[in-house]
């Protein structure tokens, strides 16, 4: 096999990979999206808060440490713990949850049965309102995020398949991340287990009634704030999924809530009320903006990526404007 | 709303009256909030606690207190222009605001207001030229001599020969980005290396394809123009490609504990370029220590002694001290204004003597500068990460550039400025 | 009590239709012009034109332009900071080939050429709606920046990348560079902001604003009587991408006088302007200048009452800043839903009963 075919490849699988890490950006928008039609413009804001939380219990911060110290002239960072990674997850789930019921009762409960814009607009206060309070109880300094996900070029495929290039040619092996395996795996237990749930269990049924028709849902007696307690939580979960993958890479900071961006044209591909799409969605972007990076960029310049992104989907709208697995839509006047 | 701006008008009105006082005013343009805060905050603490220190040991600057000014910008170009409206009038000797973007705005403005602006390894290259550049000033290097600097390292470790050699550039696909490739390109026609740049939109936080062409082309060493998160996913995808970091080479702005500790261990080895010293084994420290930290006077949170951006802002800020000292002593007079504090930057000497005087012996580079020079020699140092030991430290000495390239570049961009801002060149004795 | 309708009779109905209906109203709207034009400029400082006034105006602009294309025709658009970009480069461009051309019409000018460009990033709103096409128009905000970043040619091959307004006049006054003075600056934004807000108000009442609002409301209806989408639509793209470049080009040599476009004309710009519209009430002229206000004015407000009147540290006060603007933002929507113009409605019918509302 030639190398250029073998790179060709190469970028298709790493492209795959990334479509997934987006794919795990815009599940949480879909959940949310599908259950009560909001467009929560948070979802980046909670990855970045839920790893911010991770970490400072992880690594036993004390909250608002740098408020306290401002006002009382105190001198207090840390409580002199390091938690497991296994309990700083689950306080961190603890705290998405309670950050659900919240958002329902001080927020959305007020809400109910809004136009879409407006909820939209209530999301972009709970982007600014969490940003600040992030950055407030964990300080913005630079954290690391270890969980043990293992990263790095996988040895054993890079050796694996150093060898199916041509005679004589230039050709090192495969590369694919670590990072991006665990996180494909994650996405896949996610979407399997969110399935699971929602074909299999009362609360998951009560989930797609809602989906489906929200008023029909309420005259069979599914409470609907209990649904949308329910299904921020789990957002909030999969963004600290997100937050966690992304985090590893790069650190958590500040830009961690940019990586929404990156989810807008999975979602807008994907449909909005699909988690196969999401999904789909994403390995299309992924594959599709790296494709044209490697074979289209040099041309042109390069970083190429965010836009292309954007083309692409676009692309795809122009011959389905509800997106690929979006609910078809009808007009009638 | 118009009485939200009544109130507005009140307070500013009660504010700019409350200020008249006979202290130094140095503004702090930091951001501690936004997508730079992990690099702004250890600068902003550098800067502060020097003029802390300044005040707690030498009681001031020539006996007149400074006062530091802080404002937060966010790094937001917005921002920026408010903090410099709201400080400017309050006696305003220097503006430092360590970003690309403010800086542009404040080019022309300050000027016009004649406060003098001191971007230190950032904003506008063509600054050196302090014909067309009255107020502006950029020693004791820029992003020009940075690139030379890399290159000089490549051709020191290589024995002095690159012919044949593949050089990267990974930038920030942005101005401050694309600062290097025109003097990359020079100087890949004369040591006849050959030179690729891959560019990474902003933010950066997805550089899968460029590192991935990296491992495929192989080039032998490859240079970094980064800030922000772009820095930590490169050196981390650097590492994921087992790339040697040993060939690894970030500007001055991808140089700091916070751009090699996410990748851990794997980091090791990896090299930026600097100007200015590393680590806290200078007398300065001690003295940091005593007047400013134990004293509980340190700025923000008080931990980020020593790192590189700290040192960073307190090198800024000693430099501005400095300038000041000389424009007191020039002009006579304790209290001094900004265009007087302008005289001081432009007669600025640092030599080995004052930087022993002052407890940072080596620290910087040895500099001075003029009239038609505002930028110095342009000598700048290779520093090395040690993951093991979580240190940085010099493995150079601060040398020159190669002004040979450098200086036709800046020469033509300055008068291009000069032409289409019609200002007239200004004769230096 | 004080504020009624009682007494101010109308006779035609050309009186019955006028903006301000209420005789207190005309002249509270009489009295805002005449302190913004014969009374700000004479207390104006740099202060208060760099950080408040011009951003607020400028950013205005762009609000109109938005809740044009949003709000009275709701086309969702997310690329505005892209097309305010397209503004400031139309303006550099032209400002440097033509030295000799008043300010003035440069300004509008590029505004035309913004509003080309958006005609082109309109064609696919005849296909694709509501938040999908905010994908159309996100792709034109991320190619535009990616465009003037990468082409030599819109920054006139500058070293640096980045474009910077020479000085131009009008009058013998200095409008752009930095020997502007502060009330000219004002008094230039402000007549541009006056003009064109009376445009769009009397655009969007008119017979096309109509057509706007029948494709807001349900555009196959709209077809059915005879309104022409495919016109209409791009005839508010265009509008809109008018306003929108008007902005831009204010923004970059008016108000900055230097830009960078990925830093300047980024996405969190197109949002910004997104959140003023919805804030301040989509479909309303008086609700882009509040959401304009809203998003310029509190931020600037907070911060000064908290570092300069508390003395507390700038981070604690930034972050503060975002929690009180965030929990503003959805306090007000729990309180009234439909923006901040409405709200001012709601308090004027409200007053307009005082004391005695049965």
């Amino acid at each position: 096999m030639s190398p250029d075919f073998l790179n060709t490849i190469e970028v298709i699988l790493n492209g795959l990979m990334a479509g997934v890490m987006y794919s795990l950006v815009a599940l949480g928008f879909v959940l949310i999206f599908k259950a009560s039609g909001i467009f929560n413009y948070a979802q980046g804001v909670m990855a970045l808060f839920a790893a911010m939380t991770l970490v400072g219990f992880q690594t036993g911060q004390v909250p608002f440490s740098h408020l306290i110290n401002a006002v009382f002239g105190t001198s207090i960072h840390s409580f002199g713990w390091t938690l497991p990674a296994v309990v700083a997850v689950l306080l961190t789930v603890v705290v998405m949850i309670l950050f659900a019921i919240l958002v329902e009762r001080l927020v959305l409960k007020h809400l109910v049965n809004q136009e879409p814009i407006i909820l939209f607009m209530a999301t972009i206060g709970l982007a600014y309102f969490m940003e600040g309070m992030g950055d407030l109880m964990w300080g913005s300094e630079m954290k690391i995020l270890d969980v043990g996900v293992p990263q790095g070029g996988s040895l054993w495929l890079e050796e694996f398949t150093a060898g199916w290039a041509t005679e004589g040619s230039t050709y090192y092996g495969m590369y694919i991340d670590r990072l991006d395996i665990v996180a494909t795996v994650v996405a896949i237990v996610l979407v399997i287990s969110l399935t699971l749930f929602s074909q299999y269990t009362r609360t998951g049924r009560a989930l797609r009634a809602v989906a489906d028709d929200h008023q029909a849902a309420l005259s069979v007696g599914i409470s609907l704030r209990k649904i949308w307690v329910i299904v921020w939580a789990i957002a909030g979960i999969v963004a600290m999924v997100a937050g966690i993958m992304w985090g590893a890479k790069s650190g958590v900071q500040f830009s961690l809530s940019l990586i929404a961006l990156k989810a807008l044209p999975v979602l807008i591909l994907g449909g909005f009320t699909s988690i196969p799409g999401a999904i789909i969605g994403g390995l299309i972007i992924g594959v599709g903006e790296k494709l044209f990076e490697y074979g289209v960029g040099p041309l042109i310049g390069g970083a190429t990526e965010n836009w292309f992104a954007y083309v692409l989907a676009l692309i795809f709208l122009v011959f389905r404007p509800q997106g690929l697995f979006g609910d078809k839509i009808i007009e009638r006047v | 709303m118009k009485g939200l701006k009544a109130a507005g008008i009140a307070m500013v009105a009660a504010l700019t009256s409350t200020t008249a006082v006979a202290d130094l005013v140095f503004p702090s343009l930091s951001y501690r909030t936004g997508p730079y805060a992990v690099n702004g905050i250890p600068y902003a603490d550098g800067y502060e606690d020097y003029l802390t220190l300044v005040n707690e040991r030498d009681g001031g600057i020539g006996g007149v207190k400074a006062k530091v000014l802080e404002c937060e910008t966010g790094y937001n170009t917005q921002k920026g222009v408010e903090c410099y409206e709201a400080t400017k009038g309050e006696g305003a000797l220097v503006y430092q605001p360590l970003s690309t973007g403010i800086t542009y705005q404040l080019i022309p403005k300050a000027t016009a207001d004649g406060i003098p602006v001191h971007s230190m390894g950032y904003g506008r290259t063509s600054a050196k030229n302090g014909k067309v550049f009255s107020h502006i000033f950029n020693y004791p290097v820029n992003y020009w001599d940075g690139a030379s600097h890399a290159v000089n390292h490549i051709l020191d470790v290589n024995g002095g020969d690159i012919a044949g050699k593949t050089i990267a550039l990974v930038y920030h696909n942005s101005a401050y980005g694309k600062e290097p490739i025109r003097t990359l390109e020079e100087l890949s026609k004369k040591h006849g290396y050959k030179f690729t740049p891959i560019a990474v939109d902003h933010p950066g936080q997805e550089q899968k394809s460029q590192w991935l062409q990296i491992r495929r082309e192989r080039p032998d060493y490859v240079l970094m123009w980064g800030w922000g998160v772009m820095n930590q996913v490169a050196i981390q995808e650097a590492a994921n490609i087992r790339f040697p970091m040993e060939n690894f080479i970030g500007i001055w702005w991808s140089g700091s504990e916070n751009d090699v500790l996410p990748a851990g261990i794997k980091a090791n080895g990896y090299k930026a370029l600097t100007f200015h010293g590393v680590g806290s084994d200078f007398p300065i420290f001690d003295d940091i220590k005593k007047y400013v930290v134990d004293a509980g006077k340190a700025a923000g949170a008080g931990d980020q002694v020593g790192t590189v951006l700290y040192n960073r802002g307190l090198y800024a800020a000693l430099l501005a001290v400095e300038a000041a000292k000389v424009a007191q002593e020039i002009h006579g007079t304790k209290d001094i204004n900004a265009a007087q504090m302008r005289d001081g930057m432009e007669a600025l000497v640092i030599d080995n003597a004052k930087m022993e005087a002052l407890g940072i012996p080596g620290f910087g580079p040895e500099f001075s500068v003029d009239c038609g020079n505002h930028g110095g020699p342009g000598l700048g140092a290779v520093q090395q990460w040690d993951a093991e030991a979580g240190t940085w430290s010099l493995i150079s000495d601060f040398a020159p550039s190669d002004m040979d390239v450098i200086q036709p570049l800046i020469d033509e961009d300055s008068s291009a400025f000069a032409t289409e801002n019609k200002i007239e060149m200004k004769e230096c004795a | 009590m004080f504020y009624r309708q009682a007494g101010d009779f109308k006779s035609s109905y050309r009186e019955d239709l006028q903006t301000f209906a209420l005789k207190q109203d005309r002249w509270a709207y009489y009295a805002l012009l005449v302190v913004a034009f014969l009374v700000v400029p004479f207390i104006i400082n740099d202060y208060w034109a760099s950080a408040v006034l011009l951003p607020f105006l400028i950013l205005a602009i762009a609000a109109l332009g938005l809740n044009i294309l949003t709000g009275y025709c709701g086309q969702v658009s997310l690329g505005t900071g892209g097309f305010m970009a397209v503004g400031a480069y139309a303006c550099y461009k032209i400002m440097t080939s033509a030295p000799d051309l008043s300010i003035f019409f440069v300004v509008l000018l590029s505004g035309a050429v913004t509003a080309l460009v958006g005609l082109i990033f309109g064609i696919p709103s005849l296909r694709i709606k509501g938040f999908y096409l905010a994908v159309a128009t996100l792709a034109a905000q991320f190619f535009l920046v990616w465009l003037f970043n990468k082409v030599p040619w819109f920054y006139n091959y500058s070293a640096s990348g980045q474009i910077s307004a020479p000085e131009r006049t009008m009058f013998g006054w200095a409008i752009t560079g930095p020997n502007a003075e502060a009330p000219v600056r004002y008094l230039f934004c402000i007549t541009i902001v006056v003009l064109l807000a009376w445009i769009a108000r009397n655009l969007t009442r008119g017979r096309i604003g109509r057509s706007w609002m029948a494709i807001r409301d349900m555009d196959i209806a709209a077809e059915i009587i005879g309104v022409d989408p495919l016109k209409t639509k791009l005839l508010a793209f265009a509008v809109s991408s008018f306003y929108i470049g008007v902005s831009g080009a204010l923004f970059f040599s008016v108000y900055l006088g230097a830009v960078e476009v990925g830093e300047v004309f980024g996405i969190t710009l197109s949002f910004l302007i997104l959140f003023m519209i919805i804030i301040g009430g989509l479909g309303s002229i008086l609700g882009s200048f509040i959401g304009a206000g809203f998003l310029v004015l509190v931020p600037v407000l907070l911060k000064n009452v908290m570092v300069n009147g508390l003395g507390w540290p700038t981070d604690i006060a930034a972050h503060i800043e975002f929690v009180i603007v965030g929990g503003l933002i959805m306090g007000f929507l729990i309180v009234e839903p439909h923006g901040l113009a409405q709200l001012w409605r709601l308090a004027k019918e409200k007053l307009l009963l005082w004391p005695f509302p049965h």
